[in-house]
């Protein structure tokens, strides 16, 4: 009993060294993100890795998920001859959530523990250290631009996610199902207001991509030094990434969508 | 510094593509595509029950969106229902006497405001109020009625 | 003459682990010294300690009159211009190629124009013998050679001293005697004063002017090289000539073996 106690506490004390740790790290990144205005290469640079690179598994990710949203949809709206109402369906459903969601999951799985990876290999093989003796400070010149390419990144890919997807349902629902595509677009447009749903959906987006890399910068810099350390630490980027994201989700969709 | 440039440009492409998405979620398939808020006029009806009605809701003129509805509060002394309608300005020759009604799309669809126009030589303007409306039509009223007049009946 | 880096009453720990318990050195410029002692004993440690990449519990680091740990972020960085430390894996950034290593701190620190950056990195790169190694990528090159690479980059910027985190270890007998001579005739031919942190004898004992003897977290024994081979400490002796037995013992202390060999029995 005692010793259960014991390692209660120990974990409890590790859980907010950790806590206290990455919130000093986002204060150490955020005084780096002043100086890379004059480095703007940089963050261009990561936006390749982080962004461009993300964009094909969005693309597909996107399509799949309309499609298949578009035929369910169809086959429930159908029992009640409510069909025409499949474009709100699918619009609402992917602006507001499917789209900032699954892009955040994905992109935690693809450029998340590609970041982690990256960064942890940097500082096992002390390329951290060296560049602190060069004078080159890591946080403003590697962990600075990573993160604004990550919190650029992450809405426009959100974006990209659901305007593919609405048209993988709009090719399920028009062109196989048969649904008129001029109720389909119109009712769409009736019902999706830019404030309400649209710009709370990138809102969600931007929080994401800020915690998601966040994490995974953190987990990275955070990481046991040792390839063991580094695969852990990846794991680990993608499984809180996951956690944060569907748990903030919840707490962003109460806060936006909740009086209505 | 070729491999520079290509990924600058590729980069450039993600972006725009970003843009390019945003923007037509913005155009196609939300509602920004027809906001035109600030150029129409605004008007007022009161109704004594609005049912399902809410504030962005359709008002239209013989089938055709004419503007919608931006507030709906209580008027303090009739109790009414008060709404406010926003009227696109290309329609500026609706006349005063016309009446407003609170319709359902379909039998459990939105509700919205059908406008039909009276024969006054006087057209509506900003900060009007529409005099004639009739209230909305609830499908739990009707059921009462049909039962008490049935009831009756026998 | 005062020196370089001087090092008072340095005490550090690593959780309950004591690496270094009150330990004076000082440094002079423009002399090769050397710090040795067993593995483990937090060479690497002093090095960081001196580079300001961690803080002492108690004791200061001085480096040419600065006390390392009570200057703020930017004096910090501004002092690091003028270290040089290499690092045992070499630490080159291995996404750029070993021309932009090399060119790495230049183009961070100067706003050179990029053909003067060409020719201060071939400069550097000559100095080293690896001029025509130049589009290779790190991944690329031996153990021996990313050494090399390395030690150019630490002297771009012409600091005033290189920090060596075991030269030595894991090379071939050539990239060895390279790298031996390569330490000495750019320490004389910059003017640097060089810090060498190893546990080879042999190399180490060839090019140092003063040595530092380190264990159990204090200074056992400082001078030249010469004076350390006359020392009548047993320790030095057995350190220096590398015997397997003598006051530091072969076995891990704990139990006797043959307790040990009866106990497994009672066991059984």
């Amino acid at each position: 009993m005692i010793e259960f106690l014991r390692s209660l506490g120990r974990w409890g004390l590790n859980t907010f060294q950790r806590l206290g740790r990455g919130h000093m790290f986002l204060v150490q990144m955020m005084a780096g993100m002043p100086s890379l205005t004059f480095r703007f290469s940089l963050v261009i640079q990561q936006l390749f890795y982080v962004g461009v690179l993300s964009v094909l598994i969005i693309l597909i990710s996107g399509l799949f998920v309309g499609m298949v949203l578009g035929l369910q949809g169809y086959n429930t709206l159908v029992d009640f001859g409510a069909e025409e109402s499949l474009g709100v369906l699918v619009s609402l459903s992917l602006v507001r959530e499917l789209g900032p969601v699954v892009t955040a999951l994905l992109f935690a799985g693809r450029a998340g523990s590609a970041l982690t990876a990256e960064i942890g290999l940097m500082k096992s093989t002390e390329q951290l250290s060296g560049m602190e003796m060069m004078a080159v400070d890591p946080m403003k010149r590697i962990i600075a631009p990573r993160f604004l390419a990550g919190l650029i990144s992450m809405p426009l890919l959100a974006a990209i996610f659901s305007a593919v997807g609405i048209f993988g349902a709009f090719l399920i629902g028009h062109g196989l199902l048969g649904v008129d595509d001029g109720a389909f677009w119109s009712q769409m447009q009736a019902k999706t207001d830019w404030y309400e749903d649209i710009l709370n959906g990138v809102i969600k987006s931007i929080v994401f991509g800020f915690v998601v890399t966040w994490i995974a910068l953190f987990e990275g810099y955070d990481a046991t030094p040792t390839s063991e350390g580094v695969g852990r630490a990846t794991t680990r980027t993608v499984v809180h990434s996951a956690f944060a994201i569907l748990g903030l989700d919840f707490v962003l969709t109460a806060l936006m969508f909740g009086d209505i | 510094m070729n491999s520079k440039r290509s990924t600058e440009i590729l980069v450039g492409l993600f972006v725009a593509a970003g843009i390019a998405a945003l923007f037509v979620l913005a155009m196609k398939v939300s509602n920004l595509g027809d906001f035109t808020d600030d150029k129409g006029y605004e008007v007022v009806a009161n109704f004594q029950n609005i049912g399902g009605l809410k504030p962005r809701s359709p008002v239209t003129m013989a089938g055709v969106r004419v503007g919608r509805v931006t507030s709906i509060s209580l008027d303090p002394d009739t109790y009414d229902a008060k709404v406010t309608i926003n009227i696109y300005r290309q329609y500026d020759n609706i006349p005063v006497d016309t009446s407003a009604s609170i319709f359902t799309a379909g039998l459990l669809g939105e509700q919205y405001i059908s406008l039909s126009p009276g024969a006054d030589d006087f057209y509506l303007e900003d900060g009007d109020v529409i005099d004639l409306t009739q209230p909305a039509v609830v499908l739990e009223q009707v059921i009462g009625q049909f039962l008490y007049s049935t009831a009756e009946g026998d | 003459m005062a020196p370089l880096i001087k090092i008072r009453d340095l005490h550090f720990n690593r959780g309950d682990k004591v690496i270094f318990n009150g330990i004076d050195i000082d440094i002079y410029q423009g002399k090769v010294t050397a710090i040795m002692g067993p593995s483990g004993t937090g060479k690497t440690t002093l090095l960081k300690l001196i580079g300001g990449q961690l803080k002492p519990d108690s004791g200061t680091v001085e480096v040419d009159g600065q006390n390392v740990h009570k200057l703020s972020h930017s004096k910090l960085y501004e002092l690091r211009k003028r270290m040089g430390m290499l690092f045992q894996s070499g630490a080159l950034l291995t996404d750029i190629n070993v021309f932009e290593n090399v060119a790495f701190p230049l183009r961070e620190h100067t706003k050179f124009p990029e053909s003067m950056i060409r020719d201060l990195v071939l400069m550097k790169l000559q100095a080293v013998g690896l001029r025509n190694a130049r589009d290779m990528m790190p991944a690329e090159l031996s153990g021996g050679m990313a050494r090399r690479v390395a030690l150019a980059r630490a002297v771009t910027l012409d600091p005033m001293m290189i920090m060596y985190d075991e030269p030595f270890t894991g090379q071939d007998p050539i990239s060895m005697g390279t790298l031996v001579n390569l330490i000495r005739r750019l320490n004389d031919a910059m003017g640097l004063t060089s810090i060498i942190v190893s546990h080879d004898v042999a190399e180490t004992t060839q090019i140092a002017d003063e040595i530092y003897l380190l264990s159990g977290g204090k200074v056992i024994e400082k001078g030249t090289p010469e004076t350390l081979k006359t020392s009548g400490s047993e320790w030095v002796k057995q350190f220096l000539q590398g015997l397997p037995d003598g006051p530091v013992p072969f076995h891990y202390p704990g139990n006797d073996f043959s307790k040990d060999l009866l106990n497994a029995e009672e066991q059984r």
